[in-house]
């Protein structure tokens, strides 16, 4: 077990260093630079900027000296478009992000794997057709519908929640279920899928020929397996979860970290954007790995130990 | 009256294709510690039966249309749910056929065994386990108690049905329908299986049915026997009157076509040679005893007498495999530990001679299909060499082994399997030939499917047809066809009758056989069935754990076994003839 986390410990650092090459490269591939578009700088300012921020050294140098950066001091640099550090940018707005997606995550668990099971376990009913019908629903109808809609509804015509913004803990529910809608919807397909798999297994078979309740046989002898494919899914679906969503943010005024990705770009921003990535890949990386322990956990089958 | 009463049981299948009689009329019945043996081909209704009896069918596309059966005196069909399950696990237990598919990957086998005891019991979980524990040691799991918290992956298939067993018996049933427990099982472990069946039927009085489609089984284990056929039930009584004094056809036709070690025909019967059927507008079959039988037999032995070898003068020798080893490494990684090697052939040394069948037996994951692939090359050897026709194969470079391909293919176990399911039979069997150059243009090629088509018994039209519209044994003529279509002088035939049944295995013999007459092939027979291999063989090779124990002449490695694991084998195998059943009744 150790040591396949120290195993994919090291994929890890390699996937990071592998993404953090392309997207150096992606970003010198744009045109200009941070202070291309800023018209009301004079040009011997903007030299001065180019040289503190170091972007007139060689390529190479470049690439090296924020690889260095990163793993002497993990530090992520500095924002050219707003002068702060990247860490500290990252450091303010991941908590909010953070708290917005485990809740989102949590609705979508709790509402998704038992919809899931009851459409498996009552297949080609109205449970089945109906919330298969709903889920299809929340696959299509994106964020800045649901969003406005449950602004509508829940704050406006009925005065639940707070329309925008982010002052008091009520104030997560709505972006909460908006971001976590096509969550829900997948995981309920896929623990439907899932469920269907191991419902018609002939261990199931086995388990009703020895006079189990049917609720029984779908929580002992279904659930566990029935859930691996929703598991596998959730895993990287949390680390896009918790890096948060810039529609999201932006309809309900939440000062999280999806606006950085489109900001950054928009700016032309390298060290942000470049933070922001690689921050989102360790996310995927962690994620995929406690996906993986805990797909371990769930099969017997699945050994850690062997790569 | 009866511990367990089947009367006119009627279990129909409805689909959009039609309906299907899978059990039709069916009536027998079962004594306390009584044994009946169900015996038939697949499809003919056996397991349906055994589920119907505690409603495991799904319905639909299953409805039970009629019949009455009694459990003590309960009627079962008509039972509302609660009270059914209250019996099942309990008074009446199922044991399946795949003990690996049908016990739950995600549960300890503990936890699984002693499931049946807290459902149907107020005791405590400790108690269960404990009766669990010595139930599982009662069925031979050795080390119960430790190795009772491993999951079902980490037990082998005999352990893995014993379990299943002591799955069935811990809350001390009535009956217990064992649907085929032995089929996917070694015959080393069968016969074990079949010994502890008898013995805790002697016990603890359990009344069994036992499914099984190979009547060997049943003249091992059977008080009675119940013979189906599509739906029916064509004979049934003592198993010793009826493999004396077969009355029905079918019973006949069964009998006659399983090889046995004293089989003396070349050419086996076929239920065909007994019976005809006819069908009638609303899907009944009504079977009709062929006069001729008498006659067609005769024929078959004279056959039989004339084509008998002299054995004076052996043939040249074709291939020869000279200390083949064929390890395989597993484990190991970035960080991971030293790599392990499974020696899975290890120094074997075959001789097969051209226009012969080399017999290869032994149990599973003995080693037997690598031989095969290595010869083919399908899997790199460690070591060793194969000496095909004067040529030494591991030397062939690889550009000039298209060559030897052609001469040598293989026929393995699973039709379906080995068949693109999106490739027509015109396609799958013409692609050989495209890929090695034989015929001149698609016209030519496609005479020459036709004319393989018709050798192995089928014809132009089912050209178009995909793999699934096939029968089983047809699919296997399909795949014999597509090995032929190179015109190969060499043919590995691995497991390839082992998925049918007896009467299906015996057409597909007597093929295998025709054509190495016809066209001078040499065979290795690939088998776990020591019968089938005696059958096909002149030379017999046993296998086991990556070595080949014992090589010699077919008659005479089965009259004067030399090693003791070649002895154990022969004996592990059920019989099913006249001399050893009477045997077991009366010594």
């Amino acid at each position: 077990m150790l040591r396949f986390i120290a195993n994919r410990f090291l994929q890890g650092i390699i996937v990071l260093i592998a993404l953090y090459t392309i997207t150096f490269f992606l970003i010198k591939a744009m045109p200009g630079d941070p202070f291309t578009g800023e018209k009301n700088i004079a040009e011997e300012t903007k030299e001065l900027m180019r040289e503190k921020y170091g972007l007139n050294d060689s390529v190479f140098t470049q690439y090296f000296l924020y690889l260095k950066n990163v793993f002497t001091e993990g530090s992520l640099g500095i924002s050219t478009s707003k002068a702060h550090s990247v860490n500290e940018m990252i450091g303010q707005s991941f908590p909010v992000s953070c708290v917005l997606g485990i809740t989102a995550l949590l609705i979508a668990i709790a509402v998704g794997v038992p919809l899931g099971v009851a459409s498996a376990v009552r297949q080609n009913s109205w449970i089945d057709y109906s919330s298969m019908a709903w889920a299809m629903i929340g696959i299509c109808v994106p964020a800045f519908t649901v969003g406005p809609i449950l602004q509508i509804f829940l704050a406006m015509k009925l005065p639940l929640f707070n329309v925008a913004g982010w002052s008091s803990p009520r104030d997560v529910v709505l972006p909460a279920i908006t971001l976590g809608l096509v969550t829900t919807a997948y995981i309920a397909r896929l623990t439907r899928s899932g469920m269907l798999e191991i419902l018609s297994q002939d261990y199931i078979r086995t388990a009703h020929a020895k006079g189990l309740p049917i609720s029984r046989v779908v929580m002992k002898h279904a659930l566990r397996g029935g859930l691996l494919p929703a598991v596998a899914y959730i895993g990287p679906a949390f680390a896009a979860l918790i890096s948060g969503s810039f529609i999201v943010e932006t309809i309900f005024q939440v000062p999280g970290m999806g606006q950085h990705f489109v900001n950054a770009t928009k700016a032309r921003d390298p060290f942000l954007l470049q933070g922001v990535v690689l921050f989102f890949g360790l996310l995927i990386v962690i994620m995929n790995l406690a996906a993986d322990i805990l797909t371990g956990l769930l099969n017997p089958r699945v050994r850690l130990t062997q790569e | 009256m009866s511990l367990l009463e089947i009367q006119n049981l009627k279990t129909y299948f409805h689909t959009r294709a039609g309906t299907t009689r899978a059990v039709d009329d069916v009536s027998f019945s079962l004594e306390k510690g009584e044994i009946v043996g169900v015996v038939g081909e697949s499809g003919s209704g056996k397991s349906v039966t055994c589920h119907s009896i505690l409603g495991l069918l799904p319905q639909p596309p299953a409805k039970i249309e009629g019949g009455v059966v009694t459990f003590d005196g309960d009627e079962l069909l008509d039972m509302p749910p609660p009270l059914l399950r209250a019996i099942r696990g309990k008074r009446i237990s199922m044991v399946f056929q795949d003990p690996m598919s049908c016990l739950n990957p995600y549960l300890t086998i503990l936890d699984q065994v002693a499931e049946p005891i807290l459902i149907h019991e107020e005791v405590t979980k400790e108690e269960a386990e404990q009766r669990a524990i010595e139930m599982m040691k009662k069925v031979g799991i050795r080390d119960a108690e430790k190795r009772a918290r491993s999951y079902p992956h980490e037990f082998s298939g005999g352990m893995r049905q014993r379990a299943m067993i002591a799955m069935a018996l811990v809350t001390n049933p009535d009956v217990l329908l064992a649907d085929e427990p032995t089929t996917a099982l070694d015959v080393t472990v069968q016969a074990r299986i079949l010994r502890l069946l008898r013995d805790l039927r002697d016990d603890l009085g359990v009344g069994v049915i036992f499914v099984s489609h190979d009547l060997g089984v049943i003249a091992e284990v059977a008080d009675r026997v119940v013979v189906m056929y599509q739906g029916k039930v064509v004979e049934q009584g003592e198993v010793l009157s009826i493999f004396e004094n077969p009355s029905h056809p079918y019973v006949k036709g069964l009998l006659a076509c399983r090889p046995t070690f004293e089989t003396k025909f070349r050419i086996l019967p076929t239920v065909d040679d007994f019976l005809d059927t006819e069908e009638a507008e609303d899907g009944s079959i009504t079977i009709i005893e062929r006069p001729d039988v008498g006659k067609r037999l005769a024929d078959l032995e004279r056959e039989s007498e004339t084509n008998e070898a002299d054995g004076s003068d052996l043939p040249d020798v074709l291939l020869e495999v000279t200390d083949l080893k064929v390890h395989f490494s597993s484990g190991g990684g970035f960080f991971g530990k030293p790599h392990e090697v499974v020696k899975a052939v290890d120094g074997v040394n075959l001789t097969a001679r051209r226009g012969q069948t080399l017999g290869l037996v032994g149990e599973s994951g003995c080693g037997k299909t690598t031989i095969g692939r290595a010869i083919l090359r399908l899997v790199k050897p460690t070591g060793g060499s194969i000496l095909y026709d004067g040529t030494k194969l591991l030397e062939v470079p690889p550009n000039e082994s298209l060559s030897y391909r052609k001469r040598m293919q293989i026929i393995f176990q699973d039709p379906y399997a080995s068949l693109n399911p999106r490739l027509t039979i015109e396609q799958a069997l013409i692609e050989p030939m495209t890929v090695h150059g034989l015929g001149a243009d698609r016209h030519e090629r496609r005479d020459r499917v036709v004319a393989l088509l018709e050798e192995v018994g089928l014809s132009a039209s089912h050209l178009l047809r995909y793999p699934h519209e096939f029968s089983g044994g047809q699919r296997q003529r399909l795949c014999v066809a597509r090995a032929l279509a190179l015109e190969p002088e060499f043919i590995v035939c691995d497991e390839c009758v082992s998925a049918m049944d007896v009467s299906v295995q015996a057409q597909v013999l007597n093929l295998l056989r025709e054509l190495q007459e016809k066209r001078d092939l040499t065979y290795l027979f690939i088998s776990h069935d020591l019968s089938v291999v005696k059958f096909m063989s002149d030379e017999v090779a046993v296998m086991e754990a990556g070595q080949i124990v014992e090589q010699g002449s077919a008659e005479e490695l089965y009259r004067n076994p030399k090693k003791t694991y070649t002895q154990e084998l022969l004996d592990a195998v059920p019989r099913g003839d006249l001399e050893s059943l009477q045997a077991r009744f009366k010594g």
